[in-house]
């Protein structure tokens, strides 16, 4: 199962090799790590993805929270939380294929941002479901190459 | 006024009330050795980096203190990985201090550069890496705050020579700052009710208490909780002294090495009072059937504690200290009055059908050394161990009836650690008798700091158990390869000679090879003025009993229903 873990954490250096060297020591396995400053230029926000496996959830939160550096975390309720991650992708666009790729992009609420003789860039936002959904289609079309940031999230309200 | 960095350095250390400090000189640390020369901190010379991390170890047991370790810089730091993670497993407050290369040359294989941030990160409670003049003090004013409040353990200051060099005016911290660090002192009203509602309702319960109990100063509160209750007690090798053994509530200790007694009691308990513990392996056996019977209640100060290796139903989160004055008060309220005499009586058959016991032949058996050292030992004597079976029998043969006196490297199982943490000891404690009880392989891992008892006049009692063996692994090579041995010989009269190898030092060295002329020589050995190194000669392949094997389960050493 796959958990999402809203931290934030003093910006200073070395916190994010604590973390990464946390989970990896702990075995706990990680899909997805992002960092960025928040409203406050001292605190940091990461937004980690992790598959639970022999550790229990309430574990990574205690083990993050021991950090001295780790001011809070929450686990992210599905139900009460938007995640967003943004995936650029190229993909082989001979250009009787193009308007039928421009189409889905459209449709997925994408953008196209590069087009070259033979292949296209794409840049798509939403939740896990909706980019792998994305992904399938291109696969027909024959995929380049995919960079992804991993997911952000915040919990809804308040 | 305008000093320098490492002048800035020894001025907040001694801000920090720190008095000694163990180290070790080189080319990045230079600053800091000229600083020092003008300050109140006396510095103890070493003879391996190692060994200033185990005394500062052995120091802070003993002192409740934060203990000081100093070195340069590349091989010095990593000289001091093993006695910060030896601090980090058995959560022992210590500040290690480091120096490294320029911070202009970081990042560059500059000579003597290690990454020692990085090395240590998975073994500190915390790590600073000072990287402006200015944030010295208030980088070693968190460090101590760290090493020494919630749950101890090591914190790292590294420090690059030419930010020890750098001209700064001395700003003393306003507090430690740290919004991301602040320990749960006080258990919750509503956990601590629940616990006594459990307590109430038991009819076999058991306190199993650890060393969080000894460094919460609590060893007091758990002896009057478990007496009011009466309730029997098993402690960790790093728990025991929390209550004292002689105490017929008593037993022992428990786990891998620890008595039938303690080991059936905790599995048929219907309670478990587990205070200042963290449910080690070499502790529970297989997880899946230790306590199976019981209601758990946890108390620990490190929340990351609950619920990790043994399902827990009541958690109580806080400083031991604070949440065993919690429970006495709502004691004195509502009072727990149960004779328990069925329980006890139980446990009193299992004890005498199967006691904690030795063939004691009249030969010089390392049981009876040990048990020969008590004898005659002062009764607060401070007893510094090593690792291997040694440490094994002391742990059960001993007997501490006091708190902060049983030195063992017991999480990382360093060998080494013994004679290093016995002259830590020996500072914070200069009055008081100190014996480090070792093994013929353990010694020579750190035998050089010999050099330090002597330079310093230390009256530490070097008593090695020498069986001629890698004891322990030998035991297990008996026990698990069919006594196929394989390197863990060690012949008595193979180098070195220990007596002569003492002597090189300038100390006085025996060598013991029977009951009656250990029993006559150790009253003036423990009152010798100055350090004596005792090569005590015992049966060679003598075993640690009881044993859980690894990974077996505690309830199997004794099948006896109640
Ligand atoms: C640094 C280190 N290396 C290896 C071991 C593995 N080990 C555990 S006990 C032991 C034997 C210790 O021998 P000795 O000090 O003579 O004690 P004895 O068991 O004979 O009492 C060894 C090698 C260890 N614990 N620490
Ligand atoms: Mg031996």
């Amino acid at each position: 199962m796959k958990i999402t873990i809203s931290a934030l954490v003093e910006n200073k250096p070395g916190v994010l090799t604590r973390i990464s060297g946390l989970f990896a020591r702990r075995a706990f396995n990680i899909d997805s790590l992002t960092a960025g400053p928040t409203e406050n230029p001292e605190i940091s926000r990461m937004t980690i993805v992790a598959t639970q496996a022999a550790h229990p959830l309430e574990q990574i939160e205690k083990q993050l929270h021991k950090l001295v550096n780790v001011i809070r975390v929450t686990e992210m309720d599905p139900d009460n939380s938007v995640g967003r991650e943004l995936m650029l992708i190229k993909v082989h666009a001979p250009p009787n294929k193009r308007i039928e790729i421009f189409d889905i992009v459209n449709t997925f609420r994408g953008k196209v941002i590069d087009v070259s003789r033979s292949t296209l860039v794409a840049e798509v936002t939403g939740d896990t479901d909706k980019l792998r959904a994305f992904q399938e289609l291109m696969v027909n079309y024959g995929i380049v190459e995919v960079a992804r940031t991993g997911k952000v999230a915040l919990s809804r309200g308040r | 006024m305008k000093i320098n960095g490492a002048a800035a350095l020894i001025k907040q250390l001694e801000a920090e009330g720190v008095t000694v400090v163990f180290g070790y000189p080189g080319g990045a640390v230079l600053p800091i050795y000229d600083a020092i020369l003008d300050s109140s901190i006396r510095h103890v010379l070493v003879r391996h980096e190692q060994g200033a991390s185990h005394m500062a170890d052995g120091y802070a047991r003993v002192s409740g203190k934060v203990g000081v370790c100093l070195a340069t810089s590349g091989p010095g730091a990593t000289n001091l990985v093993t006695g910060i993670a030896n601090a980090h497993m058995d959560s022992i407050p210590m500040v290690a201090i480091t120096g490294n290369v320029p911070s202009y040359n970081i990042g560059t294989d500059a000579f003597q550069e290690a990454d020692i941030y990085g090395i240590t990160m998975p073994i500190v409670k915390h790590s600073y890496l000072v990287k402006d003049v200015e944030e010295i003090p208030q980088a070693v004013h968190q460090a101590f705050h760290i090493a020494g409040t919630g749950r101890p353990g090591p914190v790292l200051v590294d420090i690059p020579s030419d930010i020890l060099k750098a001209a700064t005016v001395y700003k003393a911290p306003d507090g430690p700052n740290l919004e991301g660090y602040k320990p749960t002192v006080e258990g919750h009203p509503r956990q601590i009710k629940a616990a006594l509602k459990a307590v109430r309702a038991a009819k076999r319960p058991i306190v199993y208490s650890g060393g969080g109990v000894l460094r919460s100063g609590a060893a007091p509160e758990l002896t009057e909780f478990a007496n009011r209750l009466n309730i029997p007690v098993t402690t960790t090798v790093m728990g025991l002294g929390a209550f004292p053994e002689d105490d017929p509530k008593s037993l022992g200790m428990l786990g891998m090495h620890g008595t039938s007694y303690a080991n059936w009691a905790i599995t048929r308990a219907d309670l478990i009072m587990a205070i200042g513990v963290r449910f080690d392996d070499r502790v529970t056996g297989r997880k899946d059937t230790f306590g199976s019977q019981a209601t758990i209640v946890h108390i620990d100060i490190d929340p990351a504690e609950i619920d990790k290796n043994v399902p827990v139903k009541i958690p109580i989160v806080g400083d031991v200290k604070s949440v065993l004055r919690q429970l006495l008060a709502e004691l004195d309220e509502e009072p727990i009055d149960e004779n328990r005499d069925e329980w006890f009586e139980a446990i009193g058959k299992i004890r005498e059908k199967y006691p904690l016991d030795y063939d004691d032949n009249g030969e010089l058996k390392p049981q009876t050394a040990i048990r020969l050292v008590k004898k005659h030992a002062a009764k607060d004597v401070i007893v510094a161990v090593d690792v291997g079976q040694h440490q094994m029998w002391t742990a059960q043969y001993f007997g501490f009836h006091s708190p902060d006196r049983m030195l063992s490297s017991s999480g990382l199982g360093t060998m080494g650690f013994g004679m290093p943490a016995a002259i830590g000891a020996q500072f914070a404690a200069p009055d008081r008798q100190v014996v480090c009880i070792s093994g013929d392989g353990s010694i020579q891992m750190c035998i050089q700091e010999l050099a330090v008892a002597r330079t310093n006049d230390l009256p530490v009692k070097i008593f090695v158990i020498n069986n001629g063996y890698l004891g322990m692994v030998r035991q297990w090579q008996e026990m698990m390869y069919s006594r196929r041995y394989s390197e863990v010989s060690l012949p008595p009269d193979a180098p070195p000679d220990f007596v002569k190898l003492a002597e090189a030092y300038g100390i006085r060295g025996e060598r013991l090879t029977s009951v009656e002329q250990m029993d006559r020589a150790l009253p003036g050995i423990l009152a010798d003025k100055g350090p004596v190194f005792i090569d005590v000669r015992v049966t060679e392949e003598e075993n640690v009993t009881p044993m859980v094997k690894p990974g077996g389960s505690v309830s199997e050493q004794v099948e006896d229903e109640v």
